[in-house]
């Protein structure tokens, strides 16, 4: 077996306890495994590093925007390696490279309550979506093994990360709604930056009559 | 079945089209691109593919055995994955190993472009007024003859500081003035950006563009390219001359992709100039089978022999090295080094022993540098040693090659260890003696016990000697 990462070859580990047990079939090497890193506990609302109770971010959102996103899950740091990953994975288009996080993915979004939610992607504008081949939203889903349901549509193809973090909050929802829902909603994403994509998202859910929309993202 | 397992063994181009359409687009001669890499908006790449200047070839090959990636020629399985893809609606085959360049998939295609496109004929286009000494006129002859004849191969064994860029003027200037396009790959960035000036200098009205990672222009598209051997990935039957600096050097060795590319970026008839210091194994053998015609060069261009290594056995070298620190009488011989007038560079296995002995060498007051290759300050540190603003330089293997400083001693430190096979000793060791002002220098080994690479690394530097002395 090769390290899906760097593909170098994964020596396994047989040992007498598992000798007779196939070993699990081991799909990273401890290098790169060892260069993700989980979240240590912080916000209750967003998962933001190294913050107590509720971090700033999150009481400016509830203050202005009260009761759009009830919490946020994520699983790794957005590190120089997942910075690396994201851009081959998602960018260069390697789609298999998401496994290598399978494991840690579903142990997490376990945790989190699913079993009555509708699980619903982000969208990407059509030029990108073409381009890539794939939905990184729904990559995740299929990982996680549910039933991706698509609620949006994008509006327009402005590029977010182009403007300052203040226009993005209070810019246009570039989202419509396509299937109002009165069912929990989970939005699944693969980075959770500022905020304000699955904001923006849940805003139009609450609208419509979503009890509560949470998001589930690999990524902070 | 014999065929079938001939196309696993062989990397033929049979399925690269023969097309010889002429045409006016440069940026498309002899290229091999993603559509989304295509320098032409979707009406002009309409038209480009309506008069045959472009010809779409499918990305990958289906065999019986599995599948190949015609871009980087990868054909190992474990290398190639499904993605549901959303364009056709099924689980398509993309290529892993190349995917840094884009997505090779089984249900796109690649672009072929038509390298007939006319390149200018220059009259004397070569403005370098320097003179070749006697073996450096020998091989330029030679690489003149094959570029001449518009096909063959050779090889040019030359001895670090031989001042191989030289030996190709003549050569270039028969290539642009008989119209012919010519390529000069080299697998290291530093390299190409060293090089680009040089020749700039020497063919002023030549077209010339550089290409790299994350070179400023990306087009491709002028008749004498400088490119790391990555680049060759996005071209097929493109040049009509091929010359593949340091064949020897990690990663152009180790990268079957490499070799592939190297292969279909030549056209079928061309001429191929290989330049290397130190052979490797597979091309030893070609020698000796006399598959490869070579020239070999084994003085350096001021005349001045090799310096050749002292070994040095220091048994208490890890003891020291473990805690961070080097054998006494290691640092007494730098301490005395450092009365003469020469500059000193160190090379250590590994970046952390390179990062810890510059520390310990500045306990002792001197004045030390460690550069490695991911540090960001790389280039500011090679270029104040060579201006001489600093006396000692630790380093790794990242700067055996293609460097050049003036006046240098040459420590290895711990040479018997495996990231110093034959090869990067040979290269090290011709980091001295490089100025025709200076032209000797101390090269020392200092290792726990001989091991072949130092023993064979010493032998083939004496043999270049004594083959130089009865020029
Ligand atoms: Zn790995
Ligand atoms: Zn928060
Ligand atoms: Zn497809
Ligand atoms: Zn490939």
């Amino acid at each position: 077996m090769r390290c899906l990462i760097c593909h170098e070859e994964i020596i396994p580990k047989i040992t007498w306890a598992n000798f007779w047990n196939v070993p699990e079939k081991e799909i990273l090497c401890i290098v790169c495994e060892s260069q993700f890193q989980p979240l240590k506990p912080g916000c209750v609302l967003c998962f933001r590093e190294g913050e107590n109770g509720v971090c700033e971010d999150c009481q400016w959102w509830e203050r202005n925007h009260p009761g759009l996103l009830a919490k946020n899950t994520s699983v790794f740091q957005y590190n120089e390696f997942a910075k690396d990953f994201v851009a081959r994975w998602k960018y260069r288009g390697d789609y298999i490279l998401l496994e290598a996080l399978q494991w840690h993915v579903v142990e997490h979004f376990s945790r989190m309550r699913n079993s009555d939610c509708i699980i619903a992607p982000i969208p990407l504008s059509e030029e990108r979506f073409s381009e890539r081949g794939f939905n990184q939203s729904e990559a995740i889903i299929c990982l996680l093994n549910r039933r991706s349901q698509s609620l949006f549509e994008r509006r327009n193809s402005e590029k977010q990360s182009k403007k300052g973090r203040y226009a993005r909050i209070t810019s246009n929802n570039p989202f419509k709604l396509t299937h109002p829902v009165h069912q929990p909603v989970i939005l699944v994403d693969d980075i959770y930056t500022t905020g304000t994509t699955v904001r923006h998202a849940a805003s139009l859910l609450k609208q419509a009559g979503c009890p509560a929309v949470t998001s589930f993202t690999i990524f902070r | 079945m014999l065929h079938t397992l001939r196309t696993y063994f062989s990397s033929d181009f049979d399925w690269l089209p023969g097309l010889d359409t002429p045409h006016y687009y440069p940026q498309l001669a002899g290229k091999l691109l993603l559509h989304c890499e295509i320098p032409l908006d979707e009406p002009h790449l309409m038209t480009a593919l309506s008069q045959n200047v472009l010809i779409k070839v499918p990305g990958l090959d289906h065999h019986f055995w599995g599948f190949r990636c015609r871009r980087c020629g990868n054909k190992e399985q474990h290398l190639f994955a499904e993605i549901p893809h959303a364009i056709c609606g099924k689980d398509c085959v993309y290529c892993r190993s190349c995917i840094q360049m884009g997505r090779v998939m089984e249900c796109e295609s690649l672009y072929f472009g038509s390298s007939n496109v006319s390149w200018p004929r220059l009259e004397n286009p070569c403005a370098w007024k320097g003179k070749l000494t006697f073996s450096q006129q020998k091989a330029a002859d030679e690489i003149r003859n094959v570029i001449q004849l518009g096909k063959g191969e050779k090889l040019i064994w030359a001895v670090c500081g031989a001042g191989k860029t030289e030996m190709l003027f003549p050569g270039l200037t028969e290539a642009f003035t008989s119209g012919k396009r010519v390529c000069l790959a080299t697998p290291r960035t530093d390299v190409v950006r060293e090089l680009l000036p040089r020749l700039k200098s020497a063919f002023p009205n030549v077209e010339m563009e550089a290409l790299y990672g994350d070179s400023p222009n990306k087009k491709g598209a002028a008749q004498f390219l400088i490119a790391t051997t990555h680049q060759l990935l996005r071209f097929a039957h493109a040049f009509d001359v091929m010359i593949i600096d340091e064949i020897d050097a990690f990663p152009f060795h180790q990268d079957p992709a490499l070799h592939y590319a190297s292969k279909r970026a030549a056209k079928t008839e061309s001429s191929l100039i290989y330049l290397t210091a130190t052979p490797r194994k597979a091309q030893h053998k070609r020698i000796r089978n006399k598959t490869l015609p070579v020239v070999f060069i084994p003085t350096r261009f001021h005349g001045h022999p090799l310096p050749v290594p002292q070994l040095k056995l220091t048994p208490n070298l890890f003891h020291h090295l473990k805690r961070g620190k080097i054998p006494p009488s290691l640092l007494e011989k730098i301490k005395q080094q450092q009365q003469s007038h020469r500059q000193l560079l160190i090379f250590m296995p590994s970046v952390k022993q390179a990062d810890q002995i510059a520390e310990y060498l500045r306990k002792w007051k001197m004045v030390v540098e460690s550069v490695h290759a991911e540090d960001p300050k790389r280039a500011d540190k090679v270029m104040a040693f060579r201006k001489k603003h600093y006396p000692i330089l630790v380093t790794t293997t990242i700067l055996e090659r293609g460097v050049t400083f003036p006046s240098v001693d040459v420590y290895v430190v711990d040479a018997g260890h495996s990231v110093f096979d034959e090869a990067a000793l040979v290269q090290i060791a011709g980091r001295a003696g490089r100025s025709p002002d200076d032209p000797y220098g101390d090269v020392i080994f200092f290792h726990t016990g001989k091991t072949n690479p130092l023993l064979d690394a010493r032998e083939s530097i004496m043999k270049m000697n004594r083959l130089g002395e009865k020029l």
